[in-house]
């Protein structure tokens, strides 16, 4: 699925009066990994919501600028927030499968869209948790409850989830930081071969996981987007001095 | 006095007062049932209560409470549940979402007898319902009305925000949401307050003595036409209930055997709380595991 990626322009976040985000603009390249770095606090999770207008669901929040896609600014208060949501599917730091069977963690969207077949839908599930890696560890439980899998297979029937209803971008949110070093380096083997397809940007506070999995890193401090360029510049000759005092860990 | 004496004083204290409640509980339901318990028969369970002469039973008594509370619970449950669901995910937090939260809160604690004579100005004379069984159910759903709504807007807003985002993520409506990701998470939840509001229809007395009446008709329990005058299921007539009569007959009954029968009324009453309770808890369990396919 090819897609032309995501293009922020000028993007302000306010909670109230206070400026969480501060005219933020960042491209996304189709099949690239984004990593969003900065210590906490610095608006990178605030800035991640805002892309699926996630920010929309929690009162007195104001997002300015524009977030275009395909053509489409999708900041617009006349989007239909409802269909671009499942274009932008999203991962969140704690696992958080419905509380249904596993096949129904994954039917659940496609079927809402409008696929009411037995057969397809099968196929949608197989598919999504082959992609998500976990077809083999629950092909023979599948109406057994999502909940009783363990934490690192919760988070990828979340993935499996939410590539599900076929978006084109993923946004991930610390997908791995409430899991163990196992379950985390098999999400991040996810995350490389969901990258052939996605267009994902993942919020980390991992500095060793940004330099595995991503392309780019844009680092964030106090709201305020300092630097965004390839992984390994960023790691290796960053121009801005905060991004070096961050990386090199002298602070955050 | 040390932290580990402290702790120690705690521990007993507070075993001593779980002991004392469930003693209490315990003493509470076995003087009730003791004293009631051997005057419970098919016969009394059935039969119509008799006014001079001993040997009277409880029986239209008793459908009339079953009968209330499934009339009350038919405007409750779903009034209620609307509005919680309302107060928890549509009401924007401000000025007017708090004064109606404040008004469900004030509604609730109401002493009965008050929305007594409310119902008895407003649903009998008022709108010219009469003393019926409508009457009494308008009555009861103004003060469990505010609880459903509470519950349901607790247990709503008891829903961890992430399951509601993850759907809302994969683009589904707002009311799909609710209804098949919110709901059934909240559903236990919001079961336990539906028990409790049931309880109290089942247990009021003092609302119901000027809106549902203290008298029955001879009622024909072959006439299932609701509106016949004589049908048990006739929401227009009088009726009286189970808590009613046990006030009636101990204020002012004439049997010979009106202590017995009070008792024996108190026993049944207190057996089908509990049933219902017991009842109600499975039902609610099993519909949360339907839902969620949790094992």
């Amino acid at each position: 699925m090819q897609t032309n990626g995501l293009k922020v322009n000028e993007l302000s976040v306010f909670y109230g009066e206070k400026e969480a985000v501060k005219k933020v603009s960042l491209s996304f390249a189709p099949q690239t990994v984004t990593a969003l770095i900065g210590p906490s606090g610095c608006g990178k999770s605030t800035f991640l919501r805002s892309l699926n207008r996630m920010n929309d669901t929690i009162g007195g929040v104001r997002t300015t600028g524009e977030i275009w896609i395909d053509g489409v600014n999708i900041n617009d208060p006349s989007i239909d927030v409802v269909e671009l949501r499942q274009q932008i599917g999203m991962v969140w730091q704690r696992p958080n499968p419905f509380h249904k069977s596993i096949y129904e963690n994954i039917a659940f969207g496609p079927r809402y869209h409008g696929i009411k077949k037995k057969k397809q839908l099968d196929e949608i599930v197989e598919d999504s948790l082959r992609k998500a890696a976990l077809w083999e560890e629950t092909k023979d439980r599948l109406h057994n409850s999502a909940l009783a899998l363990s934490g690192g297979q919760q988070q990828r029937l979340c993935i499996a989830r939410s590539i599900a209803v076929k978006p084109k971008i993923i946004l991930m949110d610390e997908p791995a930081s409430a899991l163990d070093p196992v379950s985390t380096s098999k999400i991040e083997e996810l995350i490389a071969e969901l990258k052939k397809e996605y267009c994902i940007v993942i919020v980390t506070h991992n500095m060793q996981q940004a330099a595995r999995v991503s392309d780019r890193t844009a680092f964030f401090y106090m709201g305020k987007l300092i630097e965004a360029d390839s992984t390994e510049v960023m790691f290796t000759n960053p121009t801005q001095k905060e991004t070096d005092d961050y990386i090199s860990g002298r602070f955050g | 006095m040390n932290a580990k004496t402290a702790d120690r004083i705690a521990t007993v204290v507070i075993f001593a007062v779980a002991a004392f409640i469930v003693l209490l509980l315990i003493g509470l339901l076995g003087f009730i049932l003791v004293r009631g318990i051997s005057h419970i028969s098919w016969d009394f369970l059935t039969s119509a209560p008799e006014t001079i002469k001993a040997g009277g039973g409880i029986g239209p008594q008793l459908f009339n409470s079953l009968f209330l509370l499934v009339l009350t619970m038919l405007i409750t449950v779903p009034i209620g549940v609307g509005a919680g669901i309302f107060m928890s995910q549509y009401a924007k937090p401000g000025r007017l979402t708090n004064s109606i939260r404040l008004v469900v809160e004030v509604l609730s604690s109401f002493p009965s007898i008050v929305v007594g004579l409310f119902g008895m100005l407003v649903f009998v004379q008022k709108f010219d319902i009469g003393f019926s069984l409508l009457s009494g159910a308008l009555a009861l759903t103004v003060f469990n009305l505010p609880l459903m709504v509470r519950i349901t807007e607790q247990a709503m807003s008891g829903v961890p925000r992430e399951q509601k985002e993850a759907s809302l993520a994969l683009g589904l409506s707002r009311w799909k949401t609710i209804t098949s990701v919110m709901f059934p998470i909240a559903l236990p939840t919001i079961i336990t307050g539906t028990i409790l509001a049931a309880g109290r229809v089942f247990g009021e007395a003092a609302a119901l003595l000027f809106t549902a009446g203290m008298s029955s008709p001879r009622l024909d329990f072959t006439d299932w036409n609701p509106l016949s005058p004589f049908s048990p299921l006739n929401p227009l007539r009088p009726a009286e209930t189970l808590a009613v009569h046990i006030w009636k007959i101990n204020s002012e009954g004439l049997a010979p055997d009106a202590a017995e029968i009070a008792a024996g009324a108190s026993a049944v009453l207190v057996i089908t709380v509990l049933l219902f309770n017991f009842g109600a808890r499975w039902f609610g369990r099993y519909l949360h595991r339907k839902f969620t396919a949790t094992r």
